[in-house]
């Protein structure tokens, strides 16, 4: 049930991103989902891959700061009362959300998430019947 | 052209040498008997007072070192009993240590007779009003000034730094006509002067006597065209005394050392042998009448040369040029002293980051920018935004509690500062010094 995602150190320079994406491109990394977050002075980009410990080599021999964190992911129809119901399912227990984000696929919206414990979160999902993608799964998208 | 003091200041060079020689020999033999640490060293190099009967004999003197200061830290040095010592200064420390200075009575009225002759050779006498915007403290800048207005009847207007808007109220009220601060302050003022729209005419303004850190001719011009005033450099350090060391005077061809008070010489930094007349090499100043604080053969680390030819004032004391770097690796920003050393020991005490890291210097709108760009490690990232950014605040904290100056710390990626086999790259200046 948990995913690990792969977490990027990059400064705000024009070229790093792209630098990343062929980097993971040339050895056949595919990449489900992407997301940004960004100061000023610097960001850290946050993907879902194919093969994360071989997606974290890859860019480890390049001299990236890279990091595998462990997220969730949840499948949910997409509307926003279901993004709404997972997360007060979470804050109901005051598991706070370091951050989230989601795309959708079809009917469905895939929505990650990193909380402030993994183990509670999964807990509590599953017992609201939420459906939790496997990682296997994800990555597959 | 006004002269503070005409006996010492066009005094004949053999009789100012006499002077100076029998200056020295009571300065040696003070330190001789009063500073272990002067003895020691003369010992070892089997000197003793009789040794030094004349200014020529000075090279067979050790050199005296900041880091001698700092070893000695804070008042090792000191050539008096600590009831004799009326005021302590000291300047910007290196890890946490600062250089400390002390005065006697004497020192503190040789201090003011020199700073008198720096303020009368900009021109400046008693019918004045100087506007002092030099920090005032521990810092030599604003007591400095102050105390040789005083002495030349001057009215003196104690502003210290910053509030650049009641710097601009006091000036237009106060009518200053001698502005007192560093170069890149000065230009600053006369853009705000600009911004706040106030008429030039308004004020009163004549000269500036800027000091405490390099500019450039350019800088001068822009400054004289500016604010519509002459400018003149002057140079002091707080170990030799502070500012009033030496003095431009309004002809602006090299700066007159109070030569009856620091005995200058050039030194070839690497060999440190004494270089011949004209030559550019490292100055180093020997105190002949200071009491509380007396330094032998003090290696200031700047760049310049000697001329001894009389000046068109008239007066005869040896000019040093503008002053053209350093021998050693030390920054001024903002008129405090920096030495990268000093950021590295601040990042090698954190853990989180290993100490590659580049410092950027740069001149933005006058005011001097220091920038620190550190590498991220990758055993420390994890992927939350709030833990870099905590990261980042804390060395700038750090670094601005020990070093007393506000930096910008960026952080960067891994090995993406420059290694090199030899000596590191840790500075990039861009200041167009």
């Amino acid at each position: 049930m948990i995913i690990h995602q792969l977490s990027v150190f990059l400064e705000n320079k024009s070229g790093r991103l792209t630098e990343v994406l062929n980097a993971l491109g040339s050895e056949n990394i595919r990449i489900t989902a992407l997301s940004v977050a960004d100061t000023s002075e610097f960001g850290i980009l946050r993907m879902i891959v194919s093969d994360p410990q071989k997606a974290r080599d890859i860019l480890k021999n390049r001299q990236f700061a890279v990091n595998l964190t462990d997220v969730i992911s949840i499948m949910a129809p997409s509307e926003a009362k279901y993004y709404a119901m997972v997360l007060k399912i979470l804050s109901d227990l005051e598991i706070s959300i370091e951050y989230t984000y989601a795309f959708s696929v079809g009917e469905k919206s895939v929505i990650i998430l990193r909380s402030s414990n993994t183990d509670e979160a999964i807990k509590a999902l599953k017992a609201h019947e939420m459906e939790l993608i496997k990682a296997s799964d994800l990555y597959k998208i | 052209m006004e002269i503070w003091n005409r006996h010492f200041e066009c005094m004949e060079r053999d009789e100012l040498k006499k002077v100076q020689s029998e200056r020295l020999r009571e300065t040696i033999e003070r330190v001789y008997y009063n500073v272990p640490f002067y003895r020691n060293k003369m010992q070892a190099a089997g000197l003793g007072p009789e040794s030094i009967r004349t200014t020529d004999d000075l090279h067979k003197l050790p050199f005296t070192t900041k880091q001698d200061l700092r070893d000695n830290y804070p008042f090792g040095l000191f050539a008096v009993p600590m009831s004799e010592i009326v005021r302590v200064h000291a300047s910007s420390g290196t890890t946490g240590k600062p250089t400390v200075v002390g005065y006697t009575r004497r020192d503190i009225s040789t201090w003011s007779e020199v700073m008198a002759r720096t303020l009368t050779c900009a021109g400046a006498d008693r019918n004045d009003f100087i506007h002092i915007a030099y920090g005032y403290g521990l810092f030599t800048g604003g007591l400095g000034l102050h105390y040789g207005g005083e002495k030349i009847g001057a009215s003196v207007i104690p502003v210290s730094g910053g509030n650049t808007i009641r710097q601009l109220q006091l000036l237009v009220d106060f009518g200053g006509t001698v502005l007192a601060c560093t170069p890149s302050y000065a230009l600053f003022l006369s853009e705000a002067i600009e911004e706040a729209k106030i008429n030039r005419d308004d004020l009163k303004l004549r000269v500036g006597v800027f000091g405490a850190e390099p500019w450039t001719e350019n800088m001068r011009r822009e400054i004289e065209e500016k604010l519509r005033i002459k400018a003149i450099d002057i140079y002091g350090l707080s170990e030799v005394i502070g500012p009033g060391v030496a003095s431009e005077c309004l002809i602006q061809d090299g700066l007159h050392i109070s030569e009856d008070h620091f005995y200058p010489e050039i030194i070839d930094p690497n060999t440190l042998e004494v270089l011949p007349e004209g030559k550019t090499g490292e100055l180093v100043f020997t105190t002949i009448t200071k009491e509380g604080l007396p330094l032998i053969r003090y290696r200031t680390r700047d760049l310049t040369r000697l001329r001894y030819e009389r000046c068109r004032c008239g007066r005869t004391t040896v000019r040093m040029e503008k002053c053209l770097g350093r021998s050693d690796d030390m920054l001024i920003i903002r008129g405090v002293n920096l030495f990268p050393s000093q950021v590295e020991s601040v990042l090698l005490e954190m853990s989180e980051i290993k100490p590659h890291y580049l410092l950027v210097v740069d001149r933005v709108n006058n005011l001097d920018t220091l920038e620190l760009q550190v590498e991220v490690d990758e055993a420390f990232f994890q992927d939350k935004i709030s833990q870099l950014q905590t990261l980042r605040q804390k060395i700038q904290t750090n670094l601005e509690s020990t070093l007393g100056l506000g930096i910008k710390v960026n952080l960067v990626e891994p090995k993406t500062i420059e290694r090199s086999e030899g000596k590191a790259k840790r500075v990039i200046d861009k200041r167009k010094l």
